[in-house]
């Protein structure tokens, strides 16, 4: 916990202390002003800065239709508040907030200023202006698990994971399903870290898992230490957010970029056009939120072919990363045939088949 | 099997402990002097970000580690400045010094987050570094023999040298020293000086040995567990080289435990576990009625002689 308070503290200091808004460019006759709240620095690793990369497609999109406007650093909970409602009084008409822990902060303003729409990422809380909306990751992850059921040797793949939440565990589950479709013995090795960002500790955690006999690596944190450990080591791995490879131009497979540009674009049309509705947005492979960075050159053709089938598979509704019969890790059986629908996922708390945790 | 996977067990938990006990090293003559600088955290990513940036420009990461000392260094000299000259409170001071480097370091490394450097590797051949069964001696950065080489230098220093005698002397009772003639500020500048250079070769550990990157907070709170480090050791420099081994060995094993398929604890207890180690340590002191703290009595005091 000591992590997130002092990060808490930083931000609330950077916060208070410039509140950097950058990028108001009034141009046009009318602008449409649009907002983004960031958690991290632009500068992060992965996820502010996914969510950097979809504002500039906004720009290059709409140019001077749009005028948009950030607020990097933003700490969750009581803080964010005062940035939303301060961007909701500046006159800015689309406001989106992306991170979970704006989830309560949103609503608040977002009940009073009744003419603003609000967007927040991951979470599940709406209002009449106020919509959610968040990406497929499981779907790039079967992708991975293609991938790593084909290149493995050993049939066990380390998994540095975070916190066991749906999402979290759904990306683990899609994983193992995906390889055991190729390798029907292999085991996914998942190593909880406890933390979103630590890089030493994700590096040990790899070595840890290498150790211990996995020959590929997966990680649900954010930061590309686990792929150097992998790089110095031998094993494989994949990127996490974005392309990581330069990181580790040899063990680098492939990664999950997430895309937002695409949903953005997408919103800020609607309201132009006066078609903007609450709703809830759950995109993928499909819509181009997420995507995968290129394969390495090390993946034989065939098997990139195998993870190309199952990317394609998704998008065209082929293939669903959920489909019975699907085993819990217990022996149980949670599913007979048809597919997993969103609601089991969003609760989704037990592991499939193969996977130790 | 065993040595496939002690070996490297064995060395995963030299990774571990290195930087805490580098860091731990240095605040521990800070703390002897009297002088408590709670900026670890913050004085380690300086030194962290500053290595990283200057063996990304020059490709040369011994000039990296020097650079990061002495950004480190002097970040602990502001401190010095403020709670030295200007008789701030310590703590306050230490805890604000975290922040800004936290800060700083962000900061400055914008532009080189994303980069790699190479790995600051062993400096042994490739014989010894390599060997399967040797380099679980010969394998390790240079930086790993300099913090073995650092403890024995300090321990003898606090123990058998006349200007360590004077260092303790400063920290048990300031106007004593004082008045004796020796400056007691003076003496107190050298080992904050001392304590953020040590902080920033361990920075530099992250930096460029374990995770060769820069990202905003590299160091992830290890600056803390330094701290609880010192007391756990009971300000003693082989009892922390110990004690950094342990928490480093505790650390490894449980994620060894857990990759293996089971769980000795839950991983919050775990991440606690240098924090409880370090109370139960101060418990069982308190509770040993010797009547003699092992804290420098002066800890934390500031200095202001009266003439």
């Amino acid at each position: 916990m000591k992590t997130f308070t002092r990060r808490t503290m930083l931000k609330t200091t950077a916060a208070a202390g410039a509140l950097p808004i950058i990028g108001s460019s009034a141009l046009a006759a009318d602008p449409l002003k649009v907002a983004f709240v960031y958690l991290g620095p632009i500068g992060d690793h992965g996820w502010t800065y996914a969510h950097e990369q979809g504002r500039q497609d906004v720009i290059k999109k709409f140019g001077d239709k749009v005028a948009t406007t950030i607020v990097e650093n933003v700490a969750e909970g009581p803080d964010s508040e005062r940035v939303i409602r301060r961007l909701a009084e500046d006159g800015n008409q689309l406001i989106f907030t992306t991170s979970f822990g704006y989830m309560n902060p949103t609503l608040k303003v977002a009940k009073r200023f009744k003419d603003v729409k609000f967007e927040h990422a991951t979470g599940y809380q709406r209002a009449p202006n106020m919509s959610t909306y968040n990406a497929r990751f499981y779907e790039g992850r079967a992708v991975c698990g293609t991938i790593a059921g084909h290149m493995s040797k050993t049939g066990v793949a380390g998994y540095i994971a975070s916190f066991p939440i749906p999402e979290v565990v759904m990306g683990i589950n899609a994983f193992t399903l995906a390889a055991r479709k190729v390798n029907p013995d292999f085991k996914t090795k998942v190593l909880w870290v406890s933390s979103w960002y630590d890089p030493a500790k994700e590096a040990d955690a790899a070595k840890a898992l290498i150790d211990q006999g996995s020959d590929v690596i997966a990680q649900h944190t954010d930061s590309p230490a686990a792929l150097q450990t992998c790089e110095q080591r031998g094993p494989m791995a994949f990127g996490q957010a974005w392309d990581m490879s330069n990181f580790a131009p040899k063990a680098h497979l492939t990664a999950i970029v997430n895309r937002w540009g695409p949903y953005y674009e997408a919103r800020i049309q609607q309201l132009l056009d006066a078609k903007w509705e609450s709703g809830d947005t759950w995109w993928g492979l499909k819509e181009g939120v997420l995507e995968m960075s290129p394969y390495n050159e090390a993946i034989p053709a065939d098997v990139q072919a195998a993870a190309e089938a199952t990317r394609t598979g998704i998008i065209d509704g082929s293939v669903n990363p959920f489909t019975g019969p699907i085993k819990d890790n217990t022996g149980k059986e949670r599913l007979a045939s048809g597919a997993l629908g969103d609601g089991d996922l969003h609760k989704m708390d037990w592991y499939v088949e193969g996977v130790q945790s | 099997m065993t040595e496939s996977l002690l070996i490297p067990i064995i060395m995963t938990i030299v990774g571990a402990a290195t930087p805490i006990l580098l860091a731990a090293l240095g605040e521990l003559v800070v703390e002897k002097s009297g002088v408590l600088n709670l900026g670890l955290e913050g004085m380690m990513l300086i030194g962290a970000v500053t290595g990283f940036a200057v063996t990304a420009t020059t490709g040369y990461a011994p000039l990296g580690v020097v650079a990061a000392m002495i950004a480190a260094a002097a970040s602990a000299g502001l401190f010095g400045f403020l709670t030295l000259t200007l008789t701030a409170n310590q703590v306050a001071t230490g805890l604000a010094l975290t922040i800004f480097g936290i800060g700083l370091s962000a900061l400055a490394g914008e532009n080189y987050v994303g980069q790699t450097v190479d790995v600051f590797g062993s400096v042994f051949p490739a014989a010894l570094a390599e060997h399967p069964v040797l380099r679980v001696i010969f394998g390790y950065s240079p930086l790993v023999y300099v913090s073995l080489l650092l403890v024995a230098a300090v321990s003898w220093f606090l123990r058998k040298s006349r200007a360590g005698l004077i260092l303790r002397a400063v920290g048990e009772s300031d106007l004593s020293a004082h008045s004796i003639g020796y400056s007691v500020i003076g003496v107190r500048y050298m080992a904050v000086l001392f304590g953020g250079a040590m902080a920033g070769i361990a920075g530099c550990f992250y930096s460029l040995v374990l995770t060769p990157m820069w990202a905003e907070q590299l160091t992830a709170g290890r600056g803390w567990i330094a701290l609880a480090l010192v007391v756990f050791a009971g300000w003693r420099p082989m009892r922390l080289l110990l004690g950094a081994y342990l928490f480093g060995a505790v650390m490894t094993l449980e994620l060894h435990a857990k990759a293996a398929g089971f769980s000795l604890v839950a991983p919050e207890f775990l991440a606690a576990m240098p924090y409880l180690a370090t109370i139960a340590v101060l418990a069982i002191i308190s509770a040993r009625k010797t009547g003699k703290s092992l804290a420098p009595a002066c800890l934390g005091k500031p200095f202001k002689p009266s003439s």
